[in-house]
């Protein structure tokens, strides 16, 4: 079971993923939960060492309880009894594909990203790329808080003005130099060199065929590459 | 610049130390000193036991800290949508102009400091001029004149 230690206590609760009936502990949370069932769904901000922190929202699933259904984010949703869970809804691929592109807009520098954008099919990039190196995920600052127990970067500042930094700007004595948050962090690594390295998107990690009931709301199969039911990559949408 | 460390004991001990008062410090230190000095800061961190980064997170967050030192008096240009129809952008220039600074800036004298605000909740009397809680409506670039009496 990925970040939890705790042993199911007998007091599940029962609820619908993806069309099919599961039970979880109601201490997990919903990503915990559609983890532990065996199905993938990106995560960026989320680490099994960390406490959730619910930024990069690639997460992101449709939920049902009655009547409407609504997006939220599954790694800070608590699982309940009773509710209906879609991990690859038309609605929430369509979501993720866009929370993707800001993304990789913001740092196409990033061989995490373009790795995960290639996994999301994304084929194009509509906004103007901005070449940061940060996505404001805020894994440095939970693994040197909680991990290395040195709390020395930190948020500063708001909105599109928000960036890590030490306190007050300057080289900080709390900071032990320690790597932890280079470590984690997804943007500073090494550039992917794809065919189309050049470009913002990459896109050189598409080389599989795409699996088609992910187009279906409530039912999914892990065929790769799909062979029953896709011809050709014209079929897929 | 040195800390009066009694000072800062006393407004720290007002609040009980408590980590939920950490704003209501900063704001008792700002309106000691003018503004938040680097010092104080680290020894509020040091006595409410959060890491310094956590105040200076907090103190980067909201507008109303500053962690430059600011001008005696206080100008804010009112830049909402309201003012700026009706031409805040020239009694902000016209300011900048006479005290010769830009905005977010204080003087080298250490009276005036000039800044923007995006709206003080007067849009009817607008474009707003605010110097030192002083609400001036309908300002133009004429009556800036008026507003810095001795310059």
């Amino acid at each position: 079971m990925p970040g939890n230690t705790q042993k199911p206590n007998g007091n599940m609760v029962t609820f619908l993923l993806n069309g099919a009936e599961v039970q979880a502990d109601p201490n997990w949370s919903l990503l915990e939960a559609i983890q532990f069932y065996g199905i993938d769904i990106p995560t960026l901000c989320h680490n099994e060492g960390l406490t959730p922190y619910g930024v990069c929202r690639l997460c992101v699933v449709e939920i049902e309880n009655g009547t409407r259904a609504k997006l939220v984010i599954s790694c800070m949703h608590p699982v309940t009894g009773g509710l209906k869970v879609r991990t690859h809804s038309n609605r929430v691929i369509k979501t993720r594909k866009m929370i993707m592109e800001l993304l990789i807009a913001r740092c196409p520098g990033s061989k995490k990203l373009q790795d995960m954008a290639s996994r999301l099919e994304l084929k194009e990039v509509r906004f103007e790329p901005l070449n940061d190196d940060c996505i404001l995920c805020g894994l440095c600052v939970r693994m040197c808080d909680e991990q290395m127990a040195a709390r020395a970067i930190g948020f500063a500042g708001r909105g599109a003005d928000r960036y890590i930094t030490t306190p007050f700007d300057i080289n900080s004595e709390e900071c032990r130099k320690c790597g932890a948050c280079m470590y984690i962090c997804p943007v500073c690594e090494l550039r992917c060199q794809g065919p189309q390295a050049e470009t913002t998107l990459c896109s050189g990690c598409i080389n599989t065929e795409p699996v088609c009931a992910q187009n279906f709301d409530d039912a999914m199969c892990f065929m790769v590459p799909c062979l029953s039911c896709v011809k050709g990559p014209d079929d897929v949408k | 610049m040195t800390i009066d460390e009694s000072k800062l004991d006393s407004i720290i001990n007002e609040y009980k130390a408590e980590l939920g008062s950490l704003i209501p410090i900063l704001q008792d230190i700002q309106a000691e000193y003018n503004y938040l000095p680097q010092e104080a800061m680290e020894y509020v961190a040091k006595k409410l036991v959060i890491p310094e980064v956590q105040v200076f997170g907090v103190a980067t967050f909201f507008k109303s800290f500053s962690l430059k030192p600011r001008g005696k008096q206080q100008i804010h240009v009112c830049m909402g949508t309201a003012c700026h129809v009706r031409g805040s952008k020239n009694v902000l220039g016209e300011l900048e102009r006479k005290l010769g600074i830009k905005a977010g800036d204080t003087t080298p004298d250490g009276e005036y400091t000039l800044e923007t605000v995006n709206c003080v909740g007067a849009c009817a009397i607008g474009p707003v001029v605010v110097e030192n809680e002083e609400y001036h409506g309908q300002m133009t670039p004429i009556k800036v004149e008026g507003l810095l009496n001795n310059r």
